[in-house]
């Protein structure tokens, strides 16, 4: 399998590598290493690390539940615009994310189409929630999964499915006993991915949930705000912590469900 | 199992970009020097229209001289600038940020402006005072106290020795307005001049207590700029007679 690399490929392949590694050293080359542990205590850092470990994993959760399904529905049946809905699906992929915001604003807002209803209903308003983050995150990244699972389904052996159907399976039983288990690793690279998103989610989380700390200021946000605030270091800091936290735990689970055979 | 390991290296490489990628602050403005000498203007946000109209007015009166504005919340520009951002003039909406500036020459204070309460048209929840901001189930929108909007709020709102909390705390000010347009707060504390700019949208309700946070802005020519023969015309235009009127038109009080 010894064969030489051609230059054609490998030269961009390079270039493509350090483009994606230099701002991570610029990041490092900053940090002062010396605060990095004081900084980790200190109670505001620990406040918007939290609030994004949870919000992260709890959209990561409504996007399983939603994206999971829909994932079954785009590979498994065949229904009239299906192609109008896979592409629905992409675009929370393609806008801004500060778009998405605005968008949910005038969607889920005080004021929104679907919002004022649930105001004047039940008294409920998602902006300025830490709901509403969670709501955020999950439109930026429920396509992600749902890309993900949908290929994992794609790519997966029908025979099984239409083994099960022919030994009187219904299909609810067939997709938990036996798609479900066969496309578990997909699932899992999707919820991996969908939550790494949320996790880094910006844009729509300071426009649709707003910027309060405890409340709705993620860890992005804090980082923002510090930089804003003209504490470069500061934000230096709390990138690191994020970048840290988000690749152990992306490390950790990677050993853990998707070292598939 | 192609599908997972395509996504596994997507995965390590997402999370790089999604954690590390912030807000880009816009700034791409200001070309590479030309003939006419382009001018680039980091302005607050609360200037964005008044120095709008004087940017056009500045190239109809300098011919072949382009200005691009790059407007933001006054701390964030000031981290922009110290980072190497390429701008030749800086006008802040206080001192304290445009001390941020290290290589700022000498800045002047062209105006001053205070704050008001910005309320959604005919005022629904009939705020007449910093007072009524308290009141449970109020939306309020404040300025991140790194901001000069931010920081005036602050110094009003001791002033009155009461506590607002806020559901939000904006970035600039245009964000803290925007909120209170979309409807989505009931209050916001803004510069008389932005709810000037959105009197189709919101009501101001003047209070007392903003004469004792009245903020000045400074203005000045920075020490690097690429173009400092047009940074300073265009300082001394926006000081001019004709800069002025512009400036007192959008509510902004003389220096």
């Amino acid at each position: 399998m010894r064969t030489r690399v051609p230059l054609p490929l490998l030269i961009p392949a390079g270039i493509g590598l350090v483009f994606l590694v230099l701002p991570l050293a610029g990041l490092l080359a900053r940090t002062p290493w010396s605060s990095l542990l004081t900084r980790l205590a200190e109670p505001e850092v620990t406040t918007a690390l939290r609030l994004s470990l949870v919000t992260a994993s709890v959209a990561t959760l409504v996007c399983l539940l939603l994206g999971v399904p829909l994932a079954w529905l785009l590979a498994r049946v065949e229904f009239p615009g299906r192609r109008i809905v896979r592409a629905l699906i992409t675009v929370p992929l393609v806008l801004p994310p500060v778009v998405g915001g605005i968008a949910l604003l005038l969607a889920l807002g005080r004021r929104g189409l679907v919002g004022s209803w649930l105001d004047e209903t039940f008294g409920i308003t998602l902006p300025f929630t830490t709901a509403g983050v969670v709501i955020a995150e999950a439109f930026v990244a429920l396509p992600f999964l749902v890309i993900a699972v949908e290929g994992a389904l794609r790519g997966a052996d029908t025979r099984y499915e239409e083994a099960a159907a022919t030994l009187g399976a219904t299909r609810w039983t067939s997709f938990t006993h036996v798609t479900l288990p066969l496309v578990a690793p997909g699932i899992a690279a999707g919820a991996v991915l969908c939550w790494a998103r949320a996790l880094g989610e910006f844009g729509a989380t300071i426009t649709f949930a707003g910027n309060y700390p405890g409340i709705t200021q993620t860890m992005p946000l804090a980082v923002y705000q510090t930089m804003e605030s003209g504490d470069l270091e500061g934000a230096v800091v709390l990138s690191l912590i994020l970048l840290t936290v988000s690749v152990t735990i992306l490390a950790a689970l990677r050993d853990k469900w998707l070292t598939a055979p | 199992m192609l599908a997972v390991t395509t996504s596994r290296f997507a995965v390590a490489g997402l999370a790089v970009l999604t954690t590390v990628s912030l807000a880009a602050c816009g700034s791409d403005g200001a070309d590479t020097a030309a003939s006419g000498g382009p001018v680039t203007v980091f302005a607050a946000a609360s200037l964005t229209e008044s120095f709008t109209t004087l940017g056009e007015q500045f190239e109809a009166a300098h011919p072949g001289t382009t200005v691009t504005f790059n407007f933001g919340g006054s701390s964030g520009l000031a981290t922009q600038i110290n980072e190497g951002a390429p701008a030749d003039v800086f006008a802040s909406a206080s001192p304290k940020n445009m001390q941020a500036v290290t290589d700022a020459g000498t800045p002047t204070t062209f105006v001053r402006n205070q704050l008001v309460i910005a309320v959604g048209k005919g005022n629904p929840k009939r705020v007449a005072g910093l007072a009524d901001l308290t009141a449970p189930g109020l939306k309020v929108a404040l300025c991140a106290e790194a901001v000069p909007c931010g920081a005036a709020a602050k110094t009003a709102v001791d002033a009155a020795g009461v506590t607002i909390t806020p559901v939000t705390l904006e970035q600039d000010v245009k964000a803290a307005l925007s909120k209170v347009k979309l409807g989505e707060v009931d209050a916001a504390l803004v510069y008389r001049t932005d709810a000037r700019t959105s009197a189709a949208d919101v009501d101001a309700i003047e209070f007392p207590e903003s004469a004792k946070a009245v903020n000045d802005y400074p203005i000045a020519v920075l020490g690097n700029a690429k173009n400092p023969a047009g940074g300073q015309a265009f300082v001394d235009y926006v000081l001019s007679a004709d800069g002025t009127k512009v400036l007192t038109a959008a509510g902004f009080q003389a220096p």
